[in-house]
Formats: structure tokens, C-alpha cells, sequence
């Protein structure tokens, strides 16, 4: 009896501290950090495919490339078009930066959890062995700031990124800017990661006025 | 000499492109003799597909006789090329060749694929042909809109700025305000 009421105290306490935690994790993100002290922060940037990476590349191209440094970029393994076309932007900055690099720019691919068309029952495996994956990376990367805008690839890295800021393992400021296709409605990726807050800051390209937290910053394309 | 230097101004192509993908609708209905017809009346002599991975195969045509030339190829690196030499393009509905081809200031007709699943893809060609940046067409109505195009109402589009999002993304950083 003492046994299942110590066990069960335990419990409560164990999870109401981690219900605090994730509020605090969730109250935090959403604030602008004061006048940061360091230089350069270590950058993740999740390419998408196609038009998602051509509006990545976009935002990079704006972005101070001595600040978002050392660059990381993930592509799902069946997409070899958007490495590439990291590739190619990043060799094109680099006689300008490579003085003040701290660290070469890194290309990754990851697997995806299930390719279109796939069935059901080897998908649950598949996903284990994705997520597994994505932690590795995750874990060798540990990037302070991720920049994705979608589709999927981007969700087990933010997710993982966010049990990581939970269990102070790292703390990450995640930016996602929904694709300028999305006129009216989010995306899935951008619902998600919308609706569980994952996100420090949720852009998108078109006024959509039903969600009151993501923030109106016109086309990037 | 004259001639030739005529005969070279007067090339006026057509490019349609699928993407990576497939979008065997759109491939055989630009090649129909009806869409083919109808943008020799408009004035266009020559027609590249892009075709991807799709299984209906065009057919090639030296347009001696007259008619459209004729051209396909599956997947290229350089579409900018393509767009480039282009006078009218027709594509998918997808947003990388959407934008490639609105910065490049070209006529845009766009077809939307409605066999895929998620067809979020029309939301946004709908709301760009409502500014009058393109022309929004599903293969069926392709001829329709070809028939009654009109390049002069073209708006032209304005690239979009990335540096409100450069800017927001710095602050939430506490990165100093340059």
C-alpha cells in the first residue's frame, strides 16, 4: 500500500514537473531573446523539395551568413535535387566567408518515414528506423537556431528539437515559414506544428487571419 | 539573309513543363491536334515538353508542313534555359516553376493536376490568375483559355521581399538591428 502510494506520488510529481517544464519551454520560445552575446549560432536548415527549397534559399540569401554559422543542411535521402542546389548557394558565398567560417557547411540527407505509396504495415518500421535516424543527426548536429518551411522531413527534427529544449539537452529557436502555396490554410507540417506550439515563430506568406499566433510577413518568392 | 533573320524573329515557342513528376493529362492534351491548332492560330510555331516521368509519349513533329513543330525531352537541369527562349509558358501548378517563370517576366498559363491527392497546389495558381499575374486552366478547359488568351491583361508580378522575415528572425535572436 505505502509502495502504490509512493509510486503513484512519484508519478505526480514526476509529470507534474514536466507539464511545468513544457509551459515554460512553450512560454519562452514564443519570447524574443535580449540582446544575444554570442556571434554565430550554429544553424539547421531543413530542406523540402522543390519550391520549398528555392523559398529556403530565398530567406538564406538575406539572412547575415557570419551570424547563422556553421550552416547544417538536411534533405530527405530521395531528393538529391535540393543539396545540390545548397551546394551551389553555398559555393557561391564562399570567397566572401571562408575567412570568418569557424566551421565548413555540412550536407546531410535523411530518411524519409514513408515514401508515397508505401503500405501501412512496413511504414511503422520504416518510421521507427527515420526517427532513429533524425535523433542521430539531431544529436551530433545539436543546432541552436532550425529553419525549415516544410513538408514533412521538418517534423521529427522540430519534434526532437523540442523534447531536447524540455530536457535542456539544448535549446533550439525553431522558425517555420509556411510555403507561399499555402494561400488560405496551413499545411499539415505547419498545422502541427502550430496546434503543439513547437515552433517559435510560425511565418506565412498570405494574411490568414484564423491563426492569430502565426505572423503575416508577405511573399518571400 | 532576310529571310532567314524573318523566319528566326518569327520563332515564337511554347514550353510546357511537368515538373519532377508526371502529368500525362496536360502532355496529351497539348499534344491534341485541337491545342496544337489553336496556338499555331495564336501565332506560336515551335512546342518543347518537358514530360518527367509520364508514359504518354508526344509526337515529334520538324513543323514543315506548316503546323507546330514538335519537341519533347524528360528532365533537363537547366529549365531556365527553357523559360528563357520561351514566348509562352504552360506548367504544372507547382510554386518553384510558378515563380522561376513570373521573375522572368513570361506569359504563364498554369494546369492544375486535379488527380493528385492533396490539391492544395490550385489554391494558389487560383489566387495569382485572380491578380492577373497568369492564367489558371484544368487540362479540360486548356483549349478554351489558349483560344481566348489575352497577353495584355497580364499584370507583372513583384518579386517578393524575404528581408521582413530576415529581420523578424534576427530580433527573435537578440541579434543587433543592422
Amino acid at each position: 500500500m505505502v509502495d502504490f502510494v509512493s509510486v503513484s506520488l512519484v508519478v505526480v510529481v514526476i509529470s507534474t514537473l514536466l507539464v511545468v517544464r513544457v509551459l515554460y519551454v512553450i512560454s519562452q520560445s514564443s519570447k524574443p531573446a535580449r540582446n544575444t552575446s554570442q556571434k554565430n549560432l550554429s544553424t539547421l536548415v531543413v530542406l523540402g523539395s522543390g519550391g520549398h527549397t528555392a523559398e529556403m534559399i530565398n530567406l538564406l540569401s538575406v539572412l547575415p551568413k557570419d551570424r547563422f554559422a556553421p550552416r547544417f543542411y538536411i534533405a530527405a535521402a530521395t531528393d538529391n535535387m535540393s543539396l545540390q542546389k545548397a551546394r551551389v548557394f553555398e559555393d557561391a558565398l564562399d570567397d566572401k566567408t571562408s575567412l570568418q567560417g569557424p566551421e565548413p557547411t555540412q550536407f546531410m540527407q535523411i530518411y524519409r518515414s514513408r515514401e508515397v505509396g508505401q503500405s501501412y504495415i512496413t511504414s511503422v518500421g520504416t518510421t521507427l528506423f527515420a526517427l532513429g535516424h533524425a535523433l542521430w543527426l539531431m544529436v551530433k548536429i545539436r543546432p541552436q537556431v532550425i529553419l525549415c518551411n516544410g513538408p514533412g522531413t521538418c517534423i521529427p527534427i522540430c519534434a526532437i528539437a523540442f523534447i531536447f529544449k524540455i530536457l535542456g539537452i539544448r535549446w533550439s529557436n525553431i522558425f517555420y515559414v509556411e510555403s507561399i502555396a499555402r494561400v488560405k490554410r496551413l499545411s499539415l507540417s505547419g498545422l502541427l506544428l502550430y496546434k503543439l506550439r513547437m515552433a517559435d515563430q510560425l511565418f506565412v506568406q498570405w494574411p490568414q487571419k484564423q491563426y492569430p499566433r502565426a505572423r503575416y510577413v508577405g511573399r518571400l518568392m | 539573309m532576310d529571310g532567314i533573320n524573318n523566319h528566326f524573329e518569327a520563332k515564337r515557342t511554347v514550353f510546357v513543363t511537368v515538373g519532377t513528376t508526371s502529368f500525362d493529362s496536360l502532355v496529351r492534351t497539348v499534344d491534341s491536334d485541337q491545342v496544337k491548332e489553336a496556338l499555331s492560330e495564336k501565332g506560336y510555331t515551335h512546342l518543347v515538353i518537358q514530360m518527367g516521368r509520364g508514359s504518354y509519349i508526344p509526337k515529334k513533329s520538324s513543323g514543315e508542313d506548316g503546323s507546330l513543330a514538335v519537341d519533347y525531352f524528360t528532365f533537363s537541369s537547366s529549365i531556365a534555359d527553357y523559360l528563357r527562349s520561351a514566348s509562352l509558358v504552360i506548367s504544372h501548378a507547382g510554386s518553384g516553376s510558378i515563380f522561376e517563370t513570373l521573375r522572368m517576366a513570361k506569359p504563364l498559363v498554369v494546369v492544375v493536376n486535379e488527380d493528385l491527392m492533396d490539391n492544395h497546389q490550385s489554391e494558389l495558381a487560383e489566387e495569382l490568375a485572380e491578380r492577373k499575374h497568369l492564367f489558371c486552366a484544368r487540362p479540360q478547359t486548356l483549349y478554351q483559355v489558349i483560344k481566348s488568351l489575352n497577353l495584355d491583361t497580364i499584370v507583372p508580378y513583384e518579386p517578393g521581399d524575404a528581408n521582413p522575415v530576415a529581420r523578424l528572425i534576427n530580433k527573435h535572436l537578440g541579434f543587433p538591428a543592422d
